[in-house]
């Protein structure tokens, strides 16, 4: 293997192969943490909801998180870039066509964002729904709210809980992003494959691509593994020790 | 007036009617002992003082409150009950200090001082005030169950609840328990406790209330019920549970 090319100048640009390679680690990020963001907030949200027993906050939260899992993220990305300028009124359909920093960039968040949340959801759900009913009754029994509860007993618990499954979650978003070279963006698939045609180096430039996902999970999953450290509960049963 | 006041209180499942007709009181400073077969509805009765389980039909007064009456306000009921559970439930990532500081907090509006002064003198009366740093997972469950006894307390209830305080427990910590509730009950205490425990009930209980398929089925002083001839379904329970 080869990777002299890399400090090659660029077909166009001005700067080397390398530099494309660093501008597609950065798209992936950008749009990897920006959709995370989304994928949290909205997804601990819809979680929570899904474990109240008000029908009108449960059912919309129900159905939210049954139309995004479902429908295949390629989908999702396509809907956001082509379609959704098209549903909205006409004035704010043409600003997103030709006045709108970045449209393939935010379609690529909200499409990953939005899809992810439903998945967030429904691990949020699981964390506070594995809580026993007798922690509620104890937190109630001591003349705490209901939304009190949540935020000192269920939810603390809860994400505890629910830290392994997240954790693949946010690996997964890192990976998904790729999906977003299908509309425009150019994270590292899409320079990968571009610096292959451009060199023919398709091996090396795809080893490359390969080495750095693999380097950006493993830093999420030191990144997690610590946080799991910080939480954990002393002598609590499945922490292990 | 009575501080806890049932009048006909009954409670369906769906077509299940788990409570049935239950008409009993408590007065201030009173100890109540609920017993029954498993499944006779003594927690479920218990659950409904403090609203923890509705009701469909009847009447049930607390402190001259009603709890089934969409005015009240349960928080703020509760917040004067003091209930202790089966299977204690600490707040498991919570120091016990922190257990017992955060309703006074959230609920009472004290300080942190303020509350951390309170719980430490709980829990030196419970014994454990050197464990106050500790996890609950780190604690025995005769002293997770002290800890939880002593978190009820520190809202300076004007009624304690206990359901089953000890049936999760090994035989060599029930005492511990027992101990601490004893010495509550006879500071004066109004207590309403569902136990299999009838030393207990011996040694402190004013009354004896015997459930069974949701039925106040006898309802009892202490020396009657354990003294003179009762109906031969409690006689046969208590056969059952008093074998040593």
């Amino acid at each position: 293997m080869d990777f002299s090319f890399l400090s090659e100048p660029a077909f166009s640009g001005g700067g080397t192969y390398f530099d494309w390679v660093l501008t597609g680690i950065k798209w992936t990020m950008l749009v990897s943490l920006c959709a995370w963001v989304i994928a949290f907030t909205v997804g601990s949200v819809l979680g929570i909801l899904r474990t109240t027993n008000v029908i009108w906050l449960r059912g919309p939260a129900t159905a939210y998180v049954e139309l995004f899992r479902n429908i295949p993220l390629l989908v999702h990305m396509f809907i956001w870039y082509f379609v959704m300028p098209e549903m909205v009124p006409k004035a704010l359909g043409t600003w997103m066509k030709t006045g709108m920093p970045m449209p393939e960039f935010w379609s690529a968040v909200f499409a990953l964002g939005f899809y992810t949340a439903s998945r967030v959801a429904e691990q949020v759900r699981s964390g506070i729904q594995s809580i026993p009913r007798g922690q509620t009754n104890a937190a109630l029994a001591t003349g705490l709210t209901m939304p009190q509860v949540y935020r000192h007993v269920l939810l603390p618990m809860g994400y505890r809980i629910v830290v392994p499954p997240l954790t693949s979650e946010f690996l997964t978003i890192f990976k998904n992003s790729s999906v977003a070279l299908t509309i425009g963006v150019l994270e590292l698939t899409a320079q990968a494959r571009t610096i292959s045609e451009y060199t023919f180096r398709t091996f090396e430039i795809f080893t490359l691509a390969t080495v750095v996902y693999v380097v950006i999970t493993l830093a999420v999953v030191v990144l997690m593994q610590y946080v799991e450290t910080r939480i954990r509960v002393p002598g609590y049963i499945g922490t292990g020790r | 007036m009575a501080m806890i006041e049932f009048k006909n209180v009954s409670k369906w499942y769906g077509k299940f009617q788990v409570l049935k007709d239950c008409t009993t009181n408590v007065e201030k400073g009173e100890v109540i002992v609920v017993c029954g077969p498993s499944g006779s509805g003594k927690s479920t009765l218990i659950k409904c003082v403090n609203g923890l389980e509705p009701f469909q039909q009847g009447e049930l007064m607390v402190n001259g409150q009603s709890v089934g009456s969409k005015e009240t306000n349960l928080p703020k009921l509760r917040a004067k009950i003091g209930m202790v559970f089966q299977n204690f439930e600490l707040f498991p990532h919570m120091s016990v200090i922190a257990n017992l500081n955060l309703a006074q907090v959230k609920v009472l509006g004290r300080s942190e001082a303020e509350a951390t002064e309170k719980s430490r003198a709980l829990l030196t009366r419970v014994g454990l005030i050197d464990h106050a740093p500790k996890f609950p997972g780190q604690l025995s469950g005769g002293q997770q169950q002290r800890v939880a006894i002593a978190r009820a307390l520190a809202m300076d209830p004007i009624a304690m609840l206990f359901d089953e305080p000890t049936s999760a427990l090994d035989p060599e910590m029930i005492n511990e328990v027992l101990d601490v509730m004893v010495e509550l009950a006879q500071e004066g205490m109004t207590m309403m406790v569902v136990t299999h425990e009838m030393g207990f009930a011996r040694k402190v209980a004013n009354r004896v209330i015997f459930m069974d398929r949701g039925e106040i089925v006898d309802d009892a002083s202490k020396d009657d019920f354990f003294g003179t001839t009762r109906s031969e379904r409690v006689q046969l329970f208590l056969s059952k549970i008093l074998h040593h």
